[in-house]
This record gives C-alpha cells, structure tokens and sequence, in this order.
C-alpha cells in the first residue's frame, strides 16, 4: 500500500472508531484499554515495531502518516505513551527475547501499562547520580529507593527502573535496568500535583521491592547505555508526537486562535504567521528526520533538537495565544489558562532545555565536554543531590 | 514529500564542494568575480544548465539538484554572476522564446533577472528607464527585463554590451557579489514572449538555497573555532554561554535544510503547494541565515569584527540575501495572504 493510501485508510478507520470525546461516561482507563485493543487489531499500534512481537514492521513513514491523521481526534492513548514511545522500543532494543515475549504484545494491546523510573529528588538533568539501590539477593534482586516525576505511574502494571547496583565505581557504571512490578506491596505511589492542577505525575518508594533476575534488562552495571537508549527514544517520540493523542482541541493553534481573533489587525496577522512558520518549521524538521531514518539513517542525539524546538514552540504558543486573547485568557475555565499552565512541562520532562543544549552541542557538533569532577570517582565518594 | 538526497543528489554536492573548495574557497570572496572560475563552473560541472531543458543543452534537472548546487555556491559566498543567472534561467524557462537558455547552458551568456517589476514600457522595440538596483548587473551579458505593453507585461532581454545603456557598479555591503545601477535609454529589448507567472516564488526557493548554504557554513565555521579556541584554560565551545547558543543555531539549520528541501520539491513536484512553500521558506530561512550569519561574528569575539576575518563577508551576504527579494514583511504578508488570515 502506497503512502497515500495508508493515510486513506487511516483517516478512514479513525473517522469510524476515534471516540467522539472523552465524556464523563466509565472508567476512562478501561476505554482507553479497550480501544487500545481495537487499535491493535486495527494494525496501528506498534506499526514500526517488529511483527515478531505484535508491531506492523512498517516504518517511520506510516508512523507518521498515521499521527498526523490522529492529530484530527483526541485519542485516549496518553496512559500507554511512556510504553509505545520509550519503554517498549527499549525492550525491543534491549531486551531478552523472553523479555519481549512475555511484555510487548500486551503493551500494544493496551492490557498492560508502563511508567519509567528514572528521575529521584536528588537526580533530574544528572540523573546518573541517582541512589536507589538494587541488591543481590539470590535469584533476586531488592530494591529501596525513591523515584520522582513519574508520569502515569498510578495507573502503571510495570516500570523500567534505573537503579544502583554497585557504589564502589564511578557513578555511570554502577547503574542497572530492570522491570519492576509496580503492584508489588512494596511499591508505594503517591500522585504529585502539577502547575496546571493535573495530577499526571508521582512520586515512588520502593521498600524490599524484589525483581526477579530475569527482568534485568542488560547486563548488570551496563543499565547506563540502556537508559540512553531509553532516552533517545523518549526524545524522538516526543518530538513525533508517538502515542500523545490528538492535538485536535489544542486552543493555541493557528487553528483555534484565527477562529476567534480578529485577523485583519495587521499585528495580530504577523504573530499569527510566526505561529505558522515556526509550527511548520518543526513539523518538516520531524518529517526529514523520519525520512532519513527509514533510509536508514538513525537520526540519535538530532531528536533531542526536535524535543527542545518542540518545547520552545509550546511555551511560544501558549504565551503568544494569551497575549492575543487579552484578559479572558487567564479568568474561569478559558482553555488558554490551562494551555498557558502547562505549557513548561515539554521544557523539563524528558529533560530540560539546558540538558538537551548540551547534548546537541556534545554529541552532535561534537563541541568539547564541559570539565567534569564527576567521572572517575567512585560513586560513594561523590557530592550528589541538593546540599548546603 | 521528499526531504532527503537521493544519491545523485549527495554526489553533485560532492562534486560542486570539491570543485569550490580549489577553485573558489571562501578567502577568494573578497577578490570579486573571477571570470575563469565562473566558466569552469559552467563547463566542467554544466552548473548555468542544471534547469534548463536538455532539449536547449542544459541538464534538464529540478530544483531538489538546483538547491544543492546553490547550497554549496553561497557557502563559499561564491562571486559573480551565478545566483543572477540561475534567476534569469528560471524566468525563461517560462517563456516561449528559448533562444538564451542555450546561451546561459553553455556558459556562454551570464544574464540578471530585473525585478520588481518596473513598469518600464516597451516602445517601438526599446525601453527607457533606470533599475536603480540590478543583481550582477556589472558581469551580466543579458538583462531580463518585463516591459509593460498595450497587451499586458511581457519579457524582454536586452544586451547589457549594447546601445543605450549605461552601467555604474554600486557600493554594496556585501563586497563579494555586486549590483550595479542600470540606466537604459532607448535601448534594444527583444520580446521573448508574455511574462511568465510564478517566477517569484521559484526564485525565493533558489534563494533560500544559497542562504541554506551560508548559514551552514558560517554555524561550521564558528564550531571548528570553538574546538581549536582556548580561553579561561578550556576549549570555548566547552563553556555553556558558547555550546547553548551553538545547539540553537544548529535547531535553525536543522528546519532550514527541511524548509528548503520542501519548498524545493513543491517546485517540482506539487505546484499547488508552491506559492506557500516558497514563502515560507523566504520568511524563515532569510531570517535565520542572518541570525546564524551574525551569531557566528559575535561569537568569535573582536577577531569576528575584523576586515581580515572572513566572519563579516557572511554576515554582510546573508544580511543582503535577506532583503533581495523585497523587505521579510512582504514575505511573511503574503504567507498570511495564502492562509487566507
């Protein structure tokens, strides 16, 4: 099937089967699961990952294709992003094949959903530093600790956990990934709310959590090249938009804003058009990206500088619509107030906008490392975290 | 859509680097127009005939080839009269007199687009007026010029060597490529035919090509420094005040390239997407060129501010590149235009 049908059909199937809104009606988890299911079946769920574990083996092309038909609907997938767009690749990457037996095609159906446990209270840009510990304990691993800013975890059935397994070493090469069972008794999720009243995020303690060895994924002491696989892909679904639903309703698009502004004010027209070529900047941006890597070009730390213009753009909007709108932006339930809200989000989940800086400047202009004090000294000898 | 080289395209730009890089490296910018390199451009890699139609001795290849070839042209703030002649080239691919695309194919005839439109009128086969601004009016042979006449605008050439018209070369700020003031009096201009539409915006799609090209090297140019620059005991580019704005500007280069490779296949493939494509790639490419273009000065420190420092020769271009096709707000105007705003 060409491009072009593919979209067809896409559009087709979602005109039929995207819910009309997310109404008040049941449980919203269940409707989202069930939909997920209705997706997978409909072959748009893990339509780049391999067929071998429940994915369509296509490629960018149709992942897109797809997401860009989606943008038309708000779709309940928000639950299962962290899965489609960060976990599940990493498993597919990473993973044993029991691994990917046992987790991916459940993650594509919806029946499970996953967090990703990374960020502690004392580790966000330098999250290499963090303290939870995983210990040894015969055939099994246990684990205490806490981690923080983990979105969807109040709904999660499993987590990718990044823990510390050996002090003694500098702090890149003491770190381990597993999954976790989030509804192990020792798992304590507490909901965190957020500047725009949401409470997507929480925080976790992990208290003589046991993980069997079976779910580490990698080898121990290597779970820092494992979560940079994490992260990569965290950038690049990001910045595709992977599982995020539908930005149909977003009430700072060109889109909304000309439906209620007055358009021939020439100011109002110029910002209006800044709004367009920066959307469209980005958009093509993305395009290209998943253009060279379905020529088979990995696209890597670049994801990060689609992720940060993508952060730029949200705070740029929301501030930009506010300002067109004027006073009753920021008053009673106007869309506005809440886009204005959580617009800095996209500029620190899934790292900060200095964090992405240095990665763009490190590894893809390859510019000199900032000195670091931090690489050869054993972890337990290291300043971490927040200290007077 | 097509936003990648193919590998036809990753060898032309191979081939056209390799060629500048000896024959025309940025340093030599300074010294002008250089006659002889601009005919081995023409001759050993056919760059005058990429649009032309093979039937008139060009390659007959697209604006996806063109941009390439420009993309490497206004790296090196390649003198002389290259960017005029593809202008003219692409006005008269439109006309039904092709007579000169064969001419400019072989290298044989540089030639300059007039433009805006001068309302100049056409009189018993001559014109008479001044074009107070004429991009490579000094090397070119050939001034296209639209002419206004009883039956609407048409297209005339008008030989820049002939009878009645006089030259006088401009100060220009960029000193690498030159306009020059065109009088003309009375002077012979043969109708090629009725003034073709849509040349604007192919020539904004060309134009963003060149400035691709420019900001490109300039972000390389100050990136190669911040690895070689010590200050304070460490490399430059290590300093975060230096790496953050180097990420930034490399985000601009990053949409640039995407911007100019779809307005580049809209020329080619999907007309209908053309006139928005091309506007937008006025708008946003013209722009960040010459913030790419002026953050690599400043970010060279005083040495930046230099004559002997090749850093103004891209900031000057990509400021006169920016403003070549009219003010940006004309550009930005008429995206609003086509959003129907």
């Amino acid at each position: 099937m060409n491009l072009a049908d593919y979209r067809r059909a896409a559009r087709a199937w979602l005109q039929e089967n995207a819910p009309s809104d997310d109404g008040p009606d049941g449980d919203p988890i269940a409707r989202a699961k069930d939909f997920m299911a209705r997706l997978h079946d409909a072959g748009y769920s893990g339509i780049t990952w391999p067929q071998r574990w429940g994915g369509q083996g296509l490629t960018q092309e149709e992942e897109r294709a797809f997401a860009a038909e989606a943008k038309d609907h708000t779709l309940p997938t928000y639950v299962f992003s962290i899965g489609l767009g960060m976990t599940g690749p990493t498993l597919v990457d990473r993973g044993t094949d029991e691994q990917r037996e046992r987790f991916l095609r459940p993650l594509l159906r919806g029946e499970e959903i996953w967090c990703q446990l990374f960020s502690e209270p004392g580790a966000g840009s330098d999250v290499a530093s963090l303290q939870t510990r995983a210990v040894r304990d015969g055939a099994d691993w246990v684990v205490n600790g806490q981690k923080v800013w983990t979105s969807v975890a109040h709904h999660a059935d499993w987590g990718l956990l990044l823990a510390r397994t050996d002090v003694d070493v500098p702090k890149h090469r003491g770190l381990t990934m597993f999954v976790v069972d989030m509804r192990h008794p020792g798992v304590t999720v507490r909901p965190l709310r957020d500047m725009s009243g949401r409470a997507n995020f929480n925080e976790i303690f992990f208290d003589d959590v046991h993980i069997p060895d079976e779910h580490r994924v990698g080898e121990v002491n290597d779970g820092w090249s494992v979560a940079v696989t994490t992260l990569l892909h965290e950038r690049l679904s990001i910045s595709a938009g992977v599982g995020m639903g539908g930005q149909r309703d977003n009430p700072a698009s060109l889109e909304a804003l000309r439906r209620t502004l007055d358009t021939s004010d020439p100011l109002v027209r110029d910002e209006l058009v800044e709004l367009h070529i920066r959307t469209r900047a980005l958009a093509l941006f993305n395009q290209r990206l998943a253009q060279e890597t379905n020529a088979g070009q990995f696209p890597g730390a670049r994801g990060s500088a689609a992720k940060l213009l993508l952060a730029e753009l949200y705070l740029f909007q929301a501030d930009l619509a506010t300002r067109l709108t004027g006073p009753e932006s920021v008053v009673g339930d106007h869309p506005l107030g809440f886009t204005v809200a959580a617009a800095p989000g996209m500029a620190l989940g899934g790292g900060t906008n200095e964090i992405m800086r240095n990665i763009v400047g490190d590894r893809v202009l390859n510019l000199p490392p900032e000195p670091r004090v931090d690489k050869t000294v054993p972890f337990k000898d290291l300043k971490v975290g927040t200290q007077e | 859509m097509k936003l990648v080289l193919s590998q036809e395209q990753q060898e032309l730009r191979a081939a056209v680097r390799a060629f500048l890089a000896a024959a025309s490296p940025p340093p030599r910018a300074r010294e002008g127009y250089d006659p002889a390199v601009y005919a081995r451009l023409n001759g050993e890699l056919g760059l005058a005939g990429l649009l032309v139609a093979e039937e008139y001795g060009g390659a007959g290849a697209g604006f996806a080839d063109l941009a390439v070839a420009l993309e490497e042209t206004g790296a090196v703030l390649l003198p002389g009269p290259f960017l005029a002649t593809t202008f003219a080239a692409i006005a008269l691919a439109g006309v039904p007199d092709k007579e000169l695309l064969t001419g400019i194919a072989e290298g044989r005839i540089a030639a300059t687009l007039a433009r805006p439109h001068t309302g100049i009128p056409l009189r018993d086969g001559t014109v008479t007026g001044t074009l107070p601004q004429v991009l490579s009016g000094m090397e070119a042979d050939v001034l296209l010029l639209p002419a206004t006449t009883g039956d609407g605008l048409v297209m005339t050439a008008v030989d820049l060597h002939g009878e009645g018209v006089t030259r006088t070369p401009l100060e220009t700020l960029d000193i690498t490529r030159g306009q020059a003031r065109v009088e003309l009096g009375g002077a012979a201009a043969r109708v090629l035919g009725p003034a073709p539409a849509g040349v604007g915006d192919r020539l904004a799609v060309a134009l963003a090509a060149e400035q691709l090209g420019v900001m490109r090297a300039a972000l390389d140019a100050i990136v190669a420094y911040a690895k070689v620059r010590v200050a304070f005991g460490r490399y430059i580019g290590s300093y975060q005040g230096v790496k953050h704005k180097l990420a930034d500007m490399h985000g601009k280069l990053e949409q640039a390239e995407s911007i100019v490779r779809y307005a580049a296949w809209a020329a080619d493939e999907s007309p209908d997407e053309l006139p928005e494509a091309a506007a937008l790639a006025q708008a946003y490419v013209g722009r960040a060129c010459f913030e790419v273009a002026r953050d690599h000065l400043l970010l060279h420190g005083g040495i930046g501010y230099t004559w002997e420092h090749d850093a103004h020769l891209y900031y000057k271009r990509a400021k006169t590149d920016e403003v070549l096709l009219g003010p940006p707000r004309a550009h930005r105007a008429r995206l609003a235009d086509l959003l129907e705003l």
